[in-house]
């Protein structure tokens, strides 16, 4: 998919995360700022991009403000902020195809 | 991922929890309340411009929380707005158990969502039949059509009244007594029993008022319905409290049925226990009683 435009998905509330993407042209840039930094970095970083790869996004900004949202959590944020850049949020999701 | 066992269409069911599907915090670690259902909920506790948030929060926790014999039900939003067929299919890929339907005031509501579900579980591989449908009445239609609506679909397990837009529709408020819903009730249970599905009660919104909630309660149960929607953690113990039988329900019930199966091993139909008359009639609700009570951990025989 291509991020055609800026989306959020997500709140600040505690177990969640915000995800913004936005347009970009060099590859997938990620900015991270989290409450559990030091214990999931390397992990969250993971799961966003892992994420991304399945929704074959190859040029984004993700910013993460992550207040120490699951797995899961995060995999829905990331995927409903990239659905809703290209304005197809919301029927016809692939899940279990791209989304899982 | 973790792959849920074949939803049971009979199970018990004394305490169905609303759950917030579009908040983390609240549906990760949902089952640990120990209520029999929750209710991952899409519609009217999820704002419309976070509805598609929702759905992707939803198929997540499903694929990926255990949550072990919690039953997982899910509430889609009504066949009148433009929400309804995606949520049926996150529901059925993802593997909820069942599908509430909101406002639901004919059998054809109920067989519109059953074909979209059927579709779905063959879209994704799904075992044909697997998802259960529940209903919820909410308007007067909904109510008058009751009976039609409990046996429209094999796969319907239960009704619910939903009481503050039925009392909003009648004009009328809450009142302590439960005369506002009284015929309601009575109604939506006559048609649940016809047609042998079960039948659960509305929310109780005043988390303050433990005796109003208690009243209620044993209102419910002499009513004979089978459990009761909640919207809070700590009104589960009271119903499984108020509901569990009690002990010298059981030891009756216990009693009633071992008499019989003797009495009638010995060709006999009508008999006495205790001074009362007993016949078969009176063993499907012994049976019950000890099913509940099994339920409860109050009996470990092998009666039922």
């Amino acid at each position: 998919m291509k991020v055609e435009k800026t989306a959020v998905a997500g709140t600040l509330e505690s177990s969640d995360a915000m995800v913004t993407v936005e347009p970009s042209k060099g590859g997938i840039e990620m900015e991270l700022t989290s409450s559990v930094m030091n214990q999931y970095g390397r992990q969250i970083k993971a799961v966003v991009l892992e994420t991304l790869e399945h929704l074959e996004v190859k040029d984004c900004k993700v910013t993460i403000v992550d207040k120490g949202a699951l797995d899961c959590t995060l995999k829905a944020r990331v995927e409903c902020a990239v659905f809703r850049s290209c304005g197809k949020s919301d029927k016809n999701i692939p899940w279990g195809g791209a989304v899982r | 991922m973790i792959p849920r066992p074949r939803p049971r269409r009979f199970r018990l069911r004394r305490t169905m929890m609303f759950m917030n599907a579009q908040k983390p915090g609240l549906i990760k670690d949902a089952y640990i309340y120990g209520c029999d259902s929750i209710m991952l909920d899409l519609e009217d506790a999820v704002a419309e411009n976070q509805k598609d948030a929702a759905r992707f929060s939803l198929y997540h926790a499903l694929k990926t929380i255990d949550y072990g014999n919690t039953e997982v039900i899910v509430r889609i939003n009504g066949l009148d707005t433009p929400h309804w067929q995606e949520d049926i299919r996150v529901c059925v890929a993802g593997g909820a158990d069942g599908i509430r339907i909101a406002k639901c005031e004919s059998a054809q509501d109920v067989i519109t969502v059953e074909n979209a579900v059927l579709a779905a579980e063959k879209e994704f591989g799904v075992e044909e039949g697997r998802t259960l449908l529940m209903a919820a009445l909410e308007s007067p239609k909904g109510i008058i059509n009751a009976y039609e609506i409990c046996t429209a679909s094999k796969r319907m397990f239960g009704v619910a009244i939903s009481g503050g837009d039925f009392r909003r529709c009648m004009g009328t408020h809450f009142q302590r007594d439960g005369v506002d819903l009284l015929v309601a009730r009575g109604q939506m249970l006559i048609a649940a029993r016809a047609a042998g599905i079960q039948c659960f009660d509305t929310v109780f919104t005043d988390l303050d008022d433990d005796e109003g909630f208690e009243a209620e309660l044993l209102q419910n149960k002499a009513m004979g319905f089978d459990g009761k929607s909640l919207i809070n953690p700590k009104q589960i113990r009271p119903v499984h409290d108020l509901l569990a039988p009690t002990e010298k329900e059981v030891l009756w019930a216990k009693k009633v049925v071992e008499a019989y199966r003797e009495q009638s091993a010995a060709g006999v139909g009508v008999f006495t226990v205790d001074g009362k008359m007993i016949d078969i009639a009176f063993i499907p609700g012994a049976e019950r009683t000890l099913r509940l009570a099994k339920a409860c951990g109050m009996y470990d025989g092998d009666l039922v």
